[in-house]
């Protein structure tokens, strides 16, 4: 771990550091200490599960009747009311986990700057592309991670009360086996998370990180306005709008988005989705190029920036 | 080689010149003063050499060029900076793990062992410790990691007089030895002069004196005058001369301490005066210097 403190027999005798850290230990501690300082990414999204499960507790007054009346129009309409809370479950979970990953971003290379922290963080061993680089984990994989950790537990403990209900009113259980395919939900929803809320969306983290490392305040405003800018000129100087187009395309969301070729209803495009042709688009690494270049800039800026 | 060597450093503001071409050579194990008034650009100094800021003419520290490799030089170099750079959200704790985890040279048991004798609490936010708790808590950082160079930059600044003793205390009992190397900045000069093995003045950019203190002891000396001698001592061209309440003190640069003997009491002069007296006789400075 640390090197034996040993006195020292002289500058020229002393070989310069010979002692490293490994890299994966450094991204560990790393991510660590984003989740000390941020602790909005895991809370945020706790508090949100909680309050779907709240609103599943009220909601499920009225489950049985709701199942039974689903029950006579057939096995779509069953399907749907059984399966529908879930689904939102998953949406909310996936939407508090965005909005973490825009606030967290904007923030990160801001904040220790506004509170001086930087001058200690900048005392460690630690290179300014490696601090970059640890930051970006944070919306590229711990936030989607946590999503889909945090979205399997509020499902579980749904199905349990889904489970006690249908006990309790007699209903048959295997209704919930024949209309709820969780498993395939969460291999859905992991993908969707690492392949469009990670890679698909990182040149848009990446800018972000870009502009905090940037702006001396109001870093949200620098990295809203330059996007509207070019839309605004583009619409005056030629009436056109394929920047917005393209911006739509980009970070729009799923349906329409190289993540899913097929235009299906997402949690259900499974069978549509080409892992391999969205791996090897041409988009995504253009993407991420861009992505790499934004956060290599943002390293440089950080290089030179004091505290504010 | 020499531990810091500096050549021609120029530093530029947008409108004010920081640093004027200085020359700077630090070797190891010395433990250097750099005084100056406020705005001279001990700071700007400081910042080079830590690998803060990008500067002009030539510069390695430890061999190294601060500005292209801070990462690597932070393995072997430690700072601690007057102003609280401790985030305040941080507990104690999860310094001392988030340091250990990523700092090569860093020893967990000997930080442990320094904040036994404290009152600080491994629990406590930094927000909730006092601003004495809080350079405490970065002492016991810097003392655990086994470094080569340590910037201390106003490091007492706003603490009390027990919390000043015992800093400088630790800090020459428990941490220096002949292969470490310390530069201070400090304005409480009387606290580091017998702390101190080498002395810089920095004023306005431009280095004004640069010594050691075996030269400093040598070369200078305080004389309080009989008043009947003062013509005679003033023919010796002292570089200072001030009134206290019943008695002339003059400080003299090279003039042989025996013959001063003879027109009064004489003895080396703090480094609080000999700033003053420097200070004062360097061309257009208005207002005082400390």
């Amino acid at each position: 771990m640390s090197s034996p403190s040993t006195p020292m027999s002289g500058f020229e005798s002393q070989p310069l550091a010979p002692a490293v850290i490994s890299p994966h230990r450094i991204l560990y501690w790393s991510i660590r200490r984003e989740l000390w300082e941020h602790r909005s990414i895991y809370v945020a999204p706790l508090i949100v599960a909680g309050l779907i499960l709240l609103g599943f507790l009220i909601g499920s007054s009225h489950m049985v009747a709701n199942v039974r009346s689903a029950q006579s129009l057939g096995t779509m309409q069953l399907q749907e009311a059984i399966e529908r809370p879930f689904s939102l479950a998953a949406m909310f979970l996936m939407g508090i986990g965005f909005v973490v990953s825009i606030f967290y971003c904007v923030e990160a290379l801001h904040g220790e700057r506004r509170d001086r922290s930087i001058l200690f963080w900048k005392s460690l061993p630690l290179s300014d592309l490696t601090v970059v680089l640890s930051k970006m984990m944070i919306p590229l994989l711990v936030v989607p991670l946590i999503t889909v950790a945090l979205t399997v537990v509020t499902q579980m403990l749904m199905l349990l009360l889904d489970l006690v209900i249908l006990q309790v009113s007699g209903l048959s259980l295997t209704l919930l086996w024949t209309n709820l395919s969780l498993s395939t939900m969460w291999m859905m929803m992991l993908y969707h998370m690492l392949a469009l809320h990670g890679l698909w969306f990182a040149p848009a983290y990446a800018w972000m990180l870009l502009a905090s490392a940037w702006a001396r305040r109001a870093a949200f405003l620098w990295a809203v306005l330059p996007p509207v800018a070019i839309g605004v000129l583009e619409k005056i100087a030629f009436n056109t709008a394929y920047f917005p187009h393209w911006m739509q395309y980009r970070f729009g969301g799923a349906p329409g988005s190289e993540a899913y070729p097929g235009n299906d209803h997402a949690m259900h495009a499974w069978a549509h989705l080409n892992i391999v042709r969205f791996l090897l688009s041409a988009d995504l690494w253009s993407g991420l190029a861009v992505a790499a270049l934004f956060l290599f800039v943002a390293a440089r800026v950080r290089r030179n920036r004091g505290p504010l | 080689m020499a531990l810091i060597e500096g050549r021609g450093l120029r530093k530029v503001f947008k409108t004010t010149v920081a640093l004027e071409g200085i020359d700077l050579r630090v070797e190891q194990g010395r433990i250097l003063g750099l005084i100056g008034p406020n705005g001279a650009g001990k700071t700007t100094v400081l910042n080079a050499i830590l690998g803060l800021t990008p500067y002009e003419g030539q510069l390695t520290v430890l061999g190294l060029d601060p500005w292209a490799c801070r990462d690597r030089l932070m393995r072997d170099v430690c700072f601690i900076s007057d102003v609280a750079i401790l985030p305040r959200w941080l507990r104690v704790s999860q310094a001392l793990d988030f340091v250990a985890g990523v700092h090569p040279r860093f020893d967990r048991a000997r930080a442990d062992s320094f904040l036994a004798k404290t009152d600080i609490r491994r629990t406590s936010k930094v927000r909730h410790l006092s601003k004495g708790m809080v350079t405490q808590l970065q002492l016991a950082i810097v003392m655990a990691i086994d470094a080569r160079l340590l910037v201390l930059d106003e490091p007492t600044l706003g603490l009390d007089l027990l919390f000043r003793r015992q800093f400088y205390d630790s800090l020459l009992n428990d941490y220096f030895d002949r292969s470490r190397t310390i530069i201070v900045t400090t304005h409480q000069v009387e606290e580091v002069q017998h702390v101190l093995t080498d002395l810089m003045f920095i004023d306005r950019g431009r280095i004004v004196l640069d010594t050691s203190m075996e030269q400093f002891e040598s070369r200078y000396t305080e004389l309080q005058v009989r008043s009947q001698q003062l013509a005679t001592a003033r023919a010796l061209k002292p570089i200072c001369e001030r009134q206290t309440l019943d008695r002339t003190l003059l400080i003299f640069d090279g003039v042989d301490r025996t013959q001063l003997a003879s027109l009064g009491d004489t003895r080396t002069p703090s480094i609080a005066d000999l700033f003053v007296a420097v200070m004062s006789n360097q061309p257009q400075r208005h207002g005082a210097a400390q």
